[in-house]
């Protein structure tokens, strides 16, 4: 059997196994390998960070901490393979189960942590367990932010974060029923994507003018929405949901004074990052739980990466990034700064989405008042935004647009002026661009 | 279960069952096959699950789609037989299949 890992929840507290060290090291490396790194969170990031921790060399003691029952897995393909039911629940798992072991680190899974105490070092769980550490990784990432108006708790309103939202939102999944979508966004338009194509019918209510504000430029959210209402989704915009209707299960929804039916509501408003933990022990927390560049908190002991942090970026400005990416190039950083060789983070974003048949890569992150540049033309659903700031590319959004993603990501990355005729003109390949 | 044999820059190799269906790229990460990072998870949207198809088997394999072509395009030491791991999904026909790792996928 190919991989390992099982497709139930999984339990699992292991005694980490004794590290037995070999022969001829220094003291330095003594006092490391009796070191205890505590990993608060088991999402891309927890996982990240124990395979960087142990390629960095770290022979201390590992034991990460998460609240869901499942071995870390990939968030990405929930709200699209996942959910068409074409992808099994152990292919989500980012890792098999052997790998922890392997690399001898300690998973307690289905358990939170409550606090933190920084003077004594621990942590303590919400099932009483006390972990001491000498370096603690918070990697807490974000929870789905609610919906706060009446009857926001009926039956057959769902989120998509999780394994488990998924599984429930798949139990009415079928053809016919009456989806409301509450947010235009990633999460709402990847799953209209798969309704439609499932037969149901799909209606998303979208409080703001267009869909995926706070991600794409207009030009991209016009083409979407004219790809979606081809597909057949309704979609309404500046209508944000006032009510739920229904007894104990959802039979509507409305807004400005209009009530449409539903069978069901899928609501992807966004996320808040899980900095409460950081927060109660008195640690900086913004917009997530404040890092430095090398993904240090304020305590030397404590670190944090993924979702959850709000981080400088590449030009100095704090933010906070929900991204596959950031989750791993954080964790790789937050490694290093752990094993005391701090280097700075200054990759650049990237994000993607599958809706349909298209394929949208981000790289960079655009701004008002950038000069946009369109490569390519909407109508052959082949196409790219290049966003110029101060003559320099800044981000890219591709649709099917592979080339221009990759070289985009690169000329932002290098810095280097180019002319918005040249990156516009087609008979120039964009090899021929960096 | 189809058998792929996975042979790292080391050398070693490795021959591992891997269900139809799974990717080459699923096959390596789930059994910790070195080399091979997939940050995407296989949405094609990374390139960092670069592998090369032993000669004998590259000619079996279904062609590759434009959006692998130009990821693969800027991939690090590409060569002829270079493909996306993720890409290729693993069918009967594919039994025995023998792809090599790259040293790393930067």
């Amino acid at each position: 059997m190919a991989g390992t890992a099982q497709s139930g929840p999984l339990l699992i507290a292991r005694k980490a196994a004794n590290v037995i060290p070999p022969q001829g090291l220094t003291q330095q490396n003594r006092a490391e390998m009796s070191e205890r790194i505590v990993i608060i969170g088991a999402g891309q990031a927890g996982a990240q960070a124990v395979a960087s921790l142990r390629a960095e060399g770290f022979a201390g003691a590992i034991t990460m901490v998460g609240d869901e029952p499942y071995l870390p897995y990939q968030r990405p393909p929930l709200s699209k393979a996942y959910l068409q039911g074409k992808f099994e629940r152990e292919r989500l798992f980012l890792k098999p189960e052997s790998f922890y072991a392997d690399s001898k680190v300690e998973l307690i899974l289905g358990v939170a942590a409550a606090s933190i105490d920084r003077a004594k070092k621990v942590v303590t769980l919400t099932d009483g367990r006390i972990l001491p550490y000498d370096k603690l990784l918070l990697a807490t990432g974000t929870r789905v932010r609610p919906i706060l108006v009446p009857n926001a708790n009926l039956r057959g309103i769902h989120y998509l974060r999780s394994i488990a939202d998924v599984d429930a939102l798949r139990e009415t999944f079928q053809p016919g029923k009456k989806l409301a979508i509450v947010g235009g966004g990633y999460i709402g338009l990847e799953v209209a994507a798969v309704a439609v194509k499932h037969g149901l019918d799909v209606t998303v209510f979208e409080a703001l003018d267009r869909l995926m504000q706070r991600a794409v430029s207009p030009r991209v959210s016009a083409f979407y929405e004219e790809v979606h209402r081809a597909a057949g989704v309704k979609i309404y915009f500046n209508t944000a949901i006032e009510k739920f209707e229904g007894e104990k299960t959802i039979t509507g929804v409305t807004a400005a004074s209009r009530t449409w039916p539903a069978d069901m509501a899928l609501v992807g408003i966004g996320v808040v990052p899980n900095a409460e933990l950081a927060h109660d022990a008195g640690l900086d927390v913004d917009n997530g739980i404040v890092v430095d560049n090398c993904a240090r908190t304020k305590d030397p002991s404590i670190f944090a990466a993924g979702d959850c942090t709000w981080h400088p970026g590449r030009e100095d400005v704090f933010l906070r990034l929900e991204s596959v990416q950031n989750a791993i190039d954080q964790a790789k950083h937050a490694a290093m700064a752990m094993v005391g060789k701090p280097t700075p983070y200054a990759e650049v974003p990237w994000f993607w989405s599958d809706q349909y048949d298209l394929k949208l890569q981000i790289a960079g992150l655009g701004r008002p008042g950038d000069q946009h540049v369109l490569r390519g033309d909407p109508a052959a659903r082949k196409f790219a935004i290049f966003h110029l700031r101060d003559g320099k590319v800044a981000a890219v959004e591709a649709i099917n647009a592979a080339p221009e993603y990759l070289v985009g990501r690169r000329l932002i990355a290098e810095g280097k002026p180019l002319d918005a005729e040249r990156l516009a003109d087609l008979s120039i390949p964009m090899k021929n661009m960096a | 279960m189809p058998k792929i044999k996975y042979i790292d820059h080391t050398g070693k190799d490795r021959e591992i069952e891997v269900p139809e269906g799974w990717s080459v790229m699923e096959g390596a990460v789930k059994n910790l096959v070195p080399g091979i990072d997939a940050d995407c998870g296989g949405a094609c949207a990374c390139a960092t699950c670069h592998v090369y198809v032993d000669p004998t088997w590259i000619e079996k394999l279904p062609p590759k789609s434009d959006m692998e072509e130009t990821m693969l395009d800027f991939a690090q030491d590409i060569e002829p037989t270079s493909r996306l791991s993720c890409q290729i999904k693993v069918t009967p026909e594919l039994d025995g299949l023998v792809v090599r790792t790259p040293k790393s996928q930067h």
